[in-house]
């Protein structure tokens, strides 16, 4: 099997590997299902997967097309309701979420509600929280997988729909979120991202194969910090690649898009 | 401290003896509420009222009955956008909507956004005030509870508070913060089940999602099943009763009355017919004959599922449902 892989590929094998055995994940579609899937079957086989609208534990044996489908409880523990999902959110009983958006900021913030425009008159209307404001603000750690780019790393979201550090250190305590939360990797084309402890700014934690951080820092419209242990990631492995093709998404619904 | 408050507009009056003053009114009794989809909305559906649908957006939605709404014109409607995505869409078709509690709006998740959703929200011709999914369904859930709020710690430091109509309190206890949600009360909710009897009484099979909190804070509750069954069987096994008759005032027998949405258990979402919508959406007159074939000039839904390939598209969704491989052997 060939070792090339596309960005894709790239950013679901190593999302996959930040999701430990044995805990809990409210996942989106899409991306950051993929990676649950991958995870479950590469090194984390008692990760459970919870979903928005209730299903839980689900061996899934197809992507689900929403975070609601028939697929999200297939030989799953159960179907629930969105209360049970988001009540075990807000007893902290989630100890990730996998998120996307149209921007992040430096502090892990993101919008998915609009850009341009004005809140009452937007150029782009996008769908806005969903469910992504109440993820983000209680599960114990939030993940993002994206596409990096200037238009998207930006130094301040145009709409602030999701909370990641706010203002920085003490933000999220100091507006009522649960203390011990907030945003943990953001990981995309060209890099594994992290935050700083001290002021929670976002940082490069490691650099793909063959990218620069030039690379990175031409993709992001504020100042990065970088991690003093900078790495390079480790690329997808054969076998997680065969999973991921063979097992996750053999039709290629997202892997190829 | 100053009072922290979202700006956005309540719809909806959360007193809890408004709705109280409603179900004073209404007869309790268990009597059989049959009737058509072309009854039901044209009685409970009026324009300018708050509605709200069941399901998830492209699962388990009340299409049949959404396509009655606009088939039938009505305008001016307040929405309930809890993970709304092919049900705003249709609504959206006609501008149906004049106002809207946005939590999920104008996208269908990863099948991307509706092209004419976002022209009616970006033109301003919505008032939109916006939440979380949690937060609407809190909102919904305080209604139900007979209370006029609930706090939560959702919203809590964005720009999706301050564009709420959330006002952040104390607790009186821990003295923590909270955003305090207003009841929600929707006027008319529109709900599809999967077995129904005649009195109102529902079966659900899978995600309940946030019918139960929908049903039991709306006024009045039109469900549509896939199926009608006797009240033996519902009797039969009264635990599984997801929503009980007093919640409910019309029951309309609609089979495949959630296409091209998924109806669990039934048949999976049409995908093809789905991304027909909002490739057709792009094009103002080709948009036009498609709402014509499909929603305004049609008797009846079933007639809208004959268009759209009838009941072998539908035993096709049944097998993608079921996860059956139905190749044949020996062919590709």
């Amino acid at each position: 099997m060939s070792l090339d892989y596309n960005d894709m590929e790239l950013m679901v094998c190593v999302a996959s590997r930040f999701l430990e055995d044995n805990t809990m994940v409210v996942v989106g579609t899409g991306g950051p299902c993929a990676a649950t899937m991958l995870a479950q079957r590469s090194h984390a086989p008692n990760l459970v997967a919870m979903f928005e609208a209730g299903g839980a534990g689900a061996q899934l044996r197809a992507l689900p097309i929403s975070v609601g489908d028939s697929r999200t409880w297939h030989r799953g523990i159960t179907s629930g309701s969105m209360a049970d999902t988001m009540n075990a959110l807000a007893r902290g009983q989630v100890d990730y979420c996998f998120l996307g958006g149209a921007q992040i900021d430096p502090y892990g913030n993101l919008n998915s509600t609009f850009v341009g425009g004005s809140y009452d008159k937007p150029k782009v209307r996008f769908p806005g929280s969903g469910g992504a404001n109440d993820l983000a603000s209680f599960a114990w750690r939030t993940m993002v997988i994206t596409p990096q780019d200037p238009r998207r790393f930006v130094e301040q979201v145009e709409f602030l729909t999701s909370p990641g550090y706010l203002t920085g250190r003490g933000g999220r305590e100091a507006a009522g979120l649960p203390p011990g939360t907030g945003p943990y990797k953001v990981v995309t084309q060209l890099a594994v991202l992290g935050y700083c402890p001290e002021t929670c700014r976002m940082r490069v934690e490691s650099l793909h194969p063959g990218i620069s951080l030039q690379q990175v820092r031409d993709a992001t419209s504020f100042e990065l910090l970088v991690s003093d242990d900078l790495a390079e990631t480790q690329a997808p492995t054969e076998r997680e690649l065969r999973l991921l093709r063979t097992e996750v998404d053999p039709q290629g619904m997202f892997i190829r898009r | 401290m100053s009072e922290t408050r979202g700006l956005g507009r309540i719809f909806t009056d959360p007193d809890p003896d408004a709705l109280r003053a409603h179900h004073s009114k209404k007869g309790m009794g268990l009597v059989p509420k049959v009737t058509t989809a072309q009854d039901a909305v044209a009685r409970f559906v009026s324009d300018g009222c708050y509605l709200a649908t069941g399901g998830f957006g492209g699962v388990r939605i009340p299409t049949a009955l959404i396509h009655e709404v606009v088939r039938q014109g009505r305008k001016g409607l307040g929405f309930c956008g809890h993970t709304t995505t092919h049900d705003f869409q249709i609504l959206a078709a006609r501008s149906c909507i004049d106002r809207c509690d946005a939590a999920y709006i104008v996208g269908l998740e990863m099948r991307g956004l509706s092209p004419n959703a976002r022209r009616m929200v970006q033109s301003g011709q919505v008032e939109l005030t916006e939440w979380s999914n949690a937060a609407l369904l809190w909102r919904l859930r305080a209604a139900a509870m007979g209370l006029s709020f609930l706090p939560t710690r959702s919203m809590l430091g964005t720009d999706t508070f301050v564009q709420s109509a959330a006002v952040e309190i104390r607790c009186p206890f821990t003295y923590k913060k909270f955003a305090a949600v207003p009841a929600l009360s929707p006027d008319v909710a529109l709900l599809h089940v999967h077995r129904a009897d005649v009195y109102g009484n529902c079966q659900i099979d899978g995600s309940t999602v946030a019918d139960l909190d929908v049903a039991a804070a709306s006024k009045t509750v039109v469900v549509s099943c896939e199926r009608l069954v006797s009240s033996e069987a519902i009797r039969s096994e009264p635990d599984r009763t997801a929503i009980p008759y007093y919640m409910v005032d019309a029951v309309v027998e609609v089979p495949y009355g959630s296409f091209p949405g998924n109806m669990p258990g039934e048949y999976y979402s049409d995908e093809r017919h789905l991304a027909e919508w909002l490739s057709v959406e792009r094009d103002a007159s080709a948009f036009a004959a498609f709402l014509e074939r499909n929603i305004l000039g049609v008797d009846d839904f079933q007639q809208y599922l004959e268009r759209n390939g009838g009941i072998e598209r539908m035993r096709e969704l049944r097998c993608l449902e079921l996860l059956i491989d139905t190749r044949v052997e020996g062919q590709p």
